[in-house]
This record gives structure tokens, sequence and C-alpha cells, in this order.
């Protein structure tokens, strides 16, 4: 990947302590997964900002080799890679997700 | 699109003790969700177990065969747990 799109990708993760890579925004998610993990943080009532991969091939291809994962959306959380739609759900359901969060924000 | 017993034997080569489940979400073979249980997971993040699954799968989900995996992993002792409460 070119170091400026490395550039770009760290200087959204740094400068936001919840940060979705996603397609669409938080007003218009164009993927139900996208929806999902928009859908779980609207719930926690946390501030996050979202990032519109289709709005950017550079950073839409950067982030899955940056992350080291394959699909979209991607959440980061005090920039580190908390996981995708699945795993989004998964710790919501089990509570983890609140617990994670909460310790995030408060640090 | 894939065959769910291409996905099987994707993630069978690269994990020999896997018990995979293949549901195919809308019949295209494109929406796929998998159910893995492996002793490979033992001890790694959920993040982790995934990429492990990812990996086994790369070449399907790089040229698009495969456009949406949602994904479930076990280690067999958690497996059991949710098995038996089901």
């Amino acid at each position: 990947m070119a170091p400026e799109v490395q550039e770009r990708i760290e200087t959204l993760i740094n400068d936001n302590k919840i940060m979705v890579f996603m397609k669409g925004n938080k007003l218009m998610p164009q993927c139900g997964f996208s929806n999902n993990v928009v859908q779980i943080l609207n719930v926690l009532g946390v501030p996050f900002e979202t990032f519109d991969v289709l709005s950017d091939y550079d950073v839409r291809q950067g982030i899955k080799e940056y992350s080291n994962w394959p699909t979209i959306p991607q959440v980061y959380l005090n920039g580190e890679f908390l996981g995708g739609s699945d795993i989004l759900i998964e710790l919501y359901q089990n509570g983890q997700l609140q617990e994670t969060v909460e310790v995030a924000l408060a640090s | 699109m894939v065959t769910a017993d291409q996905v099987i034997s994707m993630i069978q080569t690269d994990m020999p003790d896997a018990e995979v489940q293949v549901n195919d979400l809308t019949g295209g073979g494109d929406h796929l969700e998998v159910t893995v249980v492996s002793e490979a997971f033992a001890g790694r993040s959920l993040v982790q177990q995934h990429q492990l699954v990812y990996k086994a799968v790369q070449s399907a989900m790089s040229s698009e065969a495969i456009h949406a995996l949602a994904l479930k992993t076990y280690t067999p002792e958690t497996w059991s747990k949710v098995s038996q409460s089901a």
C-alpha cells in the first residue's frame, strides 16, 4: 500500500476514538453489514466517526491490507482493530461491547 | 460463486480438524454463513479466530467469488455449550 494511503488511514484511526470504515455513512449505510454496525453503535449511544470506503478506492483496498481483514465494515477503537459486523454483533449480544467501549471512552 | 463443498474443503485444507457448516443465505452462493469448530481457536481472540478462517478462503474472497461471509467460530468446548443451550 502507498505510504500516503497508510498515513491517511492512521490519521483517521488515531484522531477518532471509535472509527468505522463502512459502505455509505452513518445516516445512509449502503450495505446491510455496515448498517448492523451503525445500529449497534447508535443503540450504545456513543460518539463515532464513519468513513465511506465507496468514496475512495485506495482506502477501500488499503484498510483490508492494514487490518489483515478482507471485508468492510471495520471498526477501530482507540487505534485498535476491534472487528467487523459479526464480531460487533457477538460482542454486543454477550455484553462485552458495552464494557469495552465504556473503558475505551473513559481512557 | 463457490459451492458449499468448496468452502468446506478450503477451510479444512488449512485447518484439518475443523468441523464446518455452510449456509447459503441467498441461494446465490455469494452470501454465505459459515460455522467453524476447531481446536486451533483455543486461546485466540475473535479477531484472530476469524483471521484464521479468512486466510483459508482468501483466494475466493479476493476474487469476490464470496462477497460476504458471516462467520461464527467456536472451540470444541465453547461449541458444546452453545449447542446444548440452543
